[in-house]
């Protein structure tokens, strides 16, 4: 499934990136830690976070992965929004509770690789 | 081919969070136009990673010495620093020693030198209390395309 069609269907807005929206995310991974990020993450996946300081976006270009979703009403720091903006990565923001965000990927038929 | 040696030097900074896994990012980018394979790079820069975030989490500062040997990759992170008292507990999953400010950012896992020994085919760490800390890793690079032909 395409960026741009999760991106309407949960309503999330988007802080920047704008033109890899078109991007497939293969599947999805949640967590705060990021060095569980690393480790466990997959190439293509879609990450849900709380976290919005700019090395998130050190660990989605590392990693490959297709955009970040910042849950639970969190803002990214400026500096994450210029970071992602350089580096290219879809950075996504919902009011929703990560629960809730992960409930609906899944519905979609968004999973874990892993 | 020709046998050549090509080496990057890098400085990381301690509490630098802004500019934080920049270094590795480099270091992907000239695998990547070197044109290693993705799988391999992203394994490369899961070990890069997390030598680079011990340095700004645990440091005041250090260098990432990066180079492409013939058949092997070496990484050497050095850093000035607390260094390591006890090499064997710290590369135990889940012992940290992150202060809280660093935990709140999502670090202090414990994860790092366990993803490094998992990414690498040699990690050799020595470090001296007061000082710092050497992490050198080694990692064979997969038979190239030109090789196998
Ligand atoms: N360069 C270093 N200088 C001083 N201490 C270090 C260094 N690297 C690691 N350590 C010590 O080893 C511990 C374990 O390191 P490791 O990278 O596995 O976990 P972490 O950095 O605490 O958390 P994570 O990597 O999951 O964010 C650290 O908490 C720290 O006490
Ligand atoms: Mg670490």
């Amino acid at each position: 499934m395409k960026l741009a069609k999760i991106i309407e269907e949960l309503a999330l807005t988007v802080e920047t990136a704008q033109g890899r929206l078109d991007r497939e995310v293969k599947g999805g991974y949640v967590s705060d830690l990021l060095s569980d990020v690393m480790a466990n993450s997959r190439e293509g996946d879609v990450w849900v976070t709380i976290q919005g300081h700019p090395n998130i976006v050190a660990v989605a270009t590392l990693r490959d992965l297709a955009g970040i979703i910042l849950a639970n009403g969190r803002k990214p720091d400026t500096e994450t929004v210029q970071r992602a903006d350089e580096e290219k990565i879809p950075l996504l923001c919902t009011s929703l509770p990560t629960f809730e965000v992960v409930g609906r990927l899944s519905r979609l038929g968004i999973n874990s690789q892993g | 081919m020709e046998e050549r040696v090509l080496e990057w030097d890098y400085e990381i900074e301690g509490k630098d969070f802004r500019n934080a896994g920049k270094v590795s990012s480099k270091v992907k980018e000239i695998m990547k136009e070197l044109g290693f394979d993705p799988d391999f790079v992203r394994g490369v820069a899961i070990a890069s990673y997390e030598a680079e975030m011990n340095v700004v989490c645990h440091a005041e500062k250090g260098t990432l010495h990066f180079a492409i040997l013939p058949e092997t990759l070496r990484i050497v992170v050095q850093d000035k620093g607390p260094g390591i008292p006890d090499i064997d507990l710290a590369m135990q999953e889940g012992y940290s020693t992150a202060p809280l400010e660093i935990r709140e950012m999502g670090f202090g896992a414990g994860m790092g030198l366990p993803n490094m020994k998992k990414n690498t085919d040699e990690l050799d760490i020595s470090s001296t209390v007061g000082e710092g800390t050497v992490v050198e890793m080694l990692i064979r690079t997969p038979p190239s395309k030109e090789r196998s032909e």
